[in-house]
C-alpha cells in the first residue's frame, strides 16, 4: 500500500510553515510523527493534496516545565513523554499514559500535539490531557489563539482547529503542591487500541479534594469527562465512599457500544472499576506499583472488595477467584 | 527537483541524501513513496520485509539515528539528510553482529521473517541499556511480532548478544 499523489513541503521556520499551510488552505495536511495520518492515507482514508512536514522546524521539541505549568512542543513524541523526569509525581495521568501508546516503535515517531490534533476518540492523551485540564496553543498566518481541550475535540477526528492552524504547543496547568493521578488502559494487546481507558487526575489542598479531574477512552464519540464526578469529587475527603460514588457516577456519563472489544455493558463495567482503582492510587500514591508494566489487570468476575487493600495485581485477581471457585 | 504532471497534482520529485549502512546514496523521489519501498526497490535492500504494512507488526522496522521506526510509515523524503541502518548494515568488518550471532546461537528464528526488524530494535535497546533484564527486553521488543511463537528463544538471543557485547568491550 502507498498514499496518493501529494505535494511535499518542508518548512525550517514555523513562519513559513504557517504561510505554506495558509496557501493550501483545507487540502494541507501537517505532518509531524505521522504514525496516524500516514497508515489513513495508505488505506486512502485521507488524500490531502499537500503535506507540510514540520519535522525540520527548529524549537517545536521543547518538553519543558514553566512557570508551574507544563509545556509540551508540537515535535514532542510519546518516548519523550515516556522518558522526561518532569511527568512523574504530580503529572502521574501523563507519566503512566506516554508508555501505554500503541508500541514503542510507534512512540518514537509519535507526538503528544499530533495526537490531539487527529482526536480519535480511542486516543489516549485526549483523555490524560483532559483530566488534567489542558489546552493547546494553536497558530496560524493570523495570529495565534489557546483552545482548553474540551473545547477542541469536537467529535471523532474532528476538532475546533482551523484548515491553517498548526498545534505549536500543549500547556498543562500547575496542579499545586499536592496531585496525584494515573491512567488506566485495558487493551488485548500491545500496540491495540484501548478496549476501555480512564485518566485521574487529583488535587488535595487541606486535606480534601481541590480538583479532580476524570476522563473517559473509546467510550464515546470523543474522550469524555466524567463532569458529574469530577464536581462530586470536589471539596471533599478521598475516602472510600466518595470514591465508590465518583466511579458509579463516571460509569454514567460512558456512553460505550458493543464492538469486537466487548459489549457496552462490559465497558461501561470496566470505566467503574478503573476510575475506583485509579482514584485509590491518587489517595495513596505510595502504595502504587507499576501501572503500565503490570498492566492495568482486567476487572475481576468477581464484585470489586469493598476494602482497598493496596496495589491489586493480576496474581491477586486470580487468587480471588480461585478461592471463590474453592468455596 | 523536476516537475512531472500526475492527474490534479502537480507533483514534484525530491533530491535526497541518505546516510544508508555509513553510506551516502543520493536519489530523485516521488513524496510518496514509503521509506520502505526506497530500501527494497529502489535500493534492491529486501533485507528490510514489509509485514502488516499497518504499523503493526514492526518487520519492517529500521533505525532513524539509531532509533527503531516502521519504514512502512515513514516517506522516503523525511529521511533525507538522516542516517538509516537496515540489518544489511548489522554485518561488520564482513562478521556477524553479535545480535545475528545471538540468534543463531539461541536459534532465535524459525520463519526469519520478523527477525530483522527484531534484531535492529534489541541492537537500539542494547545501544542504550546494555545489560538489559528480561522484562525490559520484552518490554522494548513489544512492539515487534513474531507469529511463530518464538519469543522465549528471541529472548535468550539478546541475552546471549547482550553478554557477547559485553565481553568484548562494545
Amino acid at each position: 500500500m502507498y498514499p496518493g499523489r501529494f505535494e511535499y513541503q518542508a518548512p525550517t521556520t514555523l513562519e513559513e510553515a504557517l504561510a505554506t499551510l495558509d496557501r493550501y488552505g483545507d487540502e494541507g495536511k501537517v505532518l509531524a510523527g505521522g504514525q496516524s495520518l500516514l497508515p489513513l492515507m495508505k488505506l486512502r482514508f485521507a488524500s490531502p493534496r499537500a503535506l507540510v512536514d514540520i519535522n525540520r522546524v527548529a524549537g517545536l521539541d521543547r518538553l519543558a516545565e514553566e512557570d508551574g505549568e507544563l509545556r509540551i512542543g508540537a515535535l514532542v513524541r510519546h518516548r519523550d513523554c515516556e522518558r522526561s523526569e518532569l511527568l512523574g509525581g504530580r503529572w502521574g495521568v501523563l507519566a503512566d499514559a506516554a508508555p501505554q501508546i500503541s508500541d514503542p516503535i510507534v512512540r518514537n515517531l509519535g507526538t503528544v500535539a499530533g495526537s490531539l490534533a487527529h482526536a480519535d476518540p480511542q486516543g489516549d492523551w485526549g483523555s490524560a490531557l483532559l483530566a488534567a485540564d489542558a489546552r493547546v496553543v494553536a497558530a496560524s498566518a493570523g495570529g495565534r489563539r489557546e483552545i482548553p481541550l474540551d473545547e477542541l475535540l469536537l467529535g471523532p477526528f474532528t476538532t475546533a482547529l482551523e484548515p491553517n492552524e498548526i498545534i505549536t504547543e500543549v500547556r498543562v496547568p500547575d496542579p499545586g503542591a499536592r496531585a496525584a493521578g494515573t491512567y488506566l488502559k485495558l487493551e488485548r494487546r500491545v500496540g491495540d487500541f484501548a478496549t476501555v481507558a480512564v485518566a485521574v487526575h487529583v488535587s488535595f489542598a487541606d486535606g480534601t479534594v481541590s480538583r479532580a479531574g476524570i476522563a473517559l477512552t473509546a467510550v464515546g464519540p470523543r474522550n469524555l469527562r466524567a463532569t458529574d464526578a469530577e464536581a462530586a469529587l470536589a471539596g471533599a475527603p478521598l475516602d472510600d465512599e466518595a470514591i465508590r460514588e465518583a466511579a458509579r457516577l463516571a460509569a454514567g456519563a460512558a456512553e460505550p457500544r458493543d464492538d469486537v472489544r466487548g459489549s457496552a455493558d462490559y465497558k461501561r463495567n470496566v470505566v467503574r472499576v478503573f476510575v475506583e482503582r485509579g482514584l485509590r492510587m491518587a489517595a495513596r500514591p505510595e502504595e502504587r506499583g507499576d501501572v503500565p508494566r503490570a498492566a492495568a489487570a482486567p476487572p475481576g468476575r468477581p464484585e470489586p472488595s469493598e476494602e482497598f487493600a493496596g496495589e491489586e495485581t493480576a496474581e491477586d485477581v486470580m487468587k480471588e477467584i480461585r478461592e471463590k471457585e474453592d468455596q | 527537483m523536476s516537475a512531472t504532471v500526475s492527474g490534479e497534482t502537480a507533483e514534484t520529485t525530491h533530491a535526497i541524501t541518505v546516510t544508508l549502512n555509513r553510506q551516502e546514496r543520493s536519489a530523485e523521489v516521488e513524496p510518496r513513496l514509503l521509506l520502505v519501498h526506497f530500501l527494497r526497490g529502489t535500493l534492491g535492500l529486501t533485507g528490510t520485509h514489509v509485514g502488516c504494512d499497518t504499523t503493526s507488526c514492526g518487520a519492517c522496522t529500521v533505525l532513524l539515528d539509531g532509533k527503531p521506526i516502521k519504514s512502512c510509515t515513514f516517506l522516503a523524503v523525511q529521511a533525507d539528510g538522516r542516517e538509516v541502518t537496515t540489518v544489511e548494515g548489522l554485518v561488520r568488518d564482513g562478521g556477524l553482529h553479535p545480535i545475528q550471532e545471538g540468534f543463531k546461537e539461541e536459534h532465535g528464528l524459525q520463519c526469519g521473517f520478523c527477525t530483522p526488524g527484531m534484531m535492529l530494535t534489541a541492537t537500539a535497546l542494547l545501544a542504550e541499556n546494555p545489560n538489559p533484564s528480561e522484562e525490559e527486553i520484552r518490554w522494548a521488543l513489544s512492539g515487534n511480532v513474531c507469529r511463530c511463537t518464538g519469543y522465549q528463544n528471541i529472548v535468550k538471543a539478546v541475552q546471549w548478544a547482550a553478554a557477547k557485547m559485553a565481553e568484548e568491550g562494545r
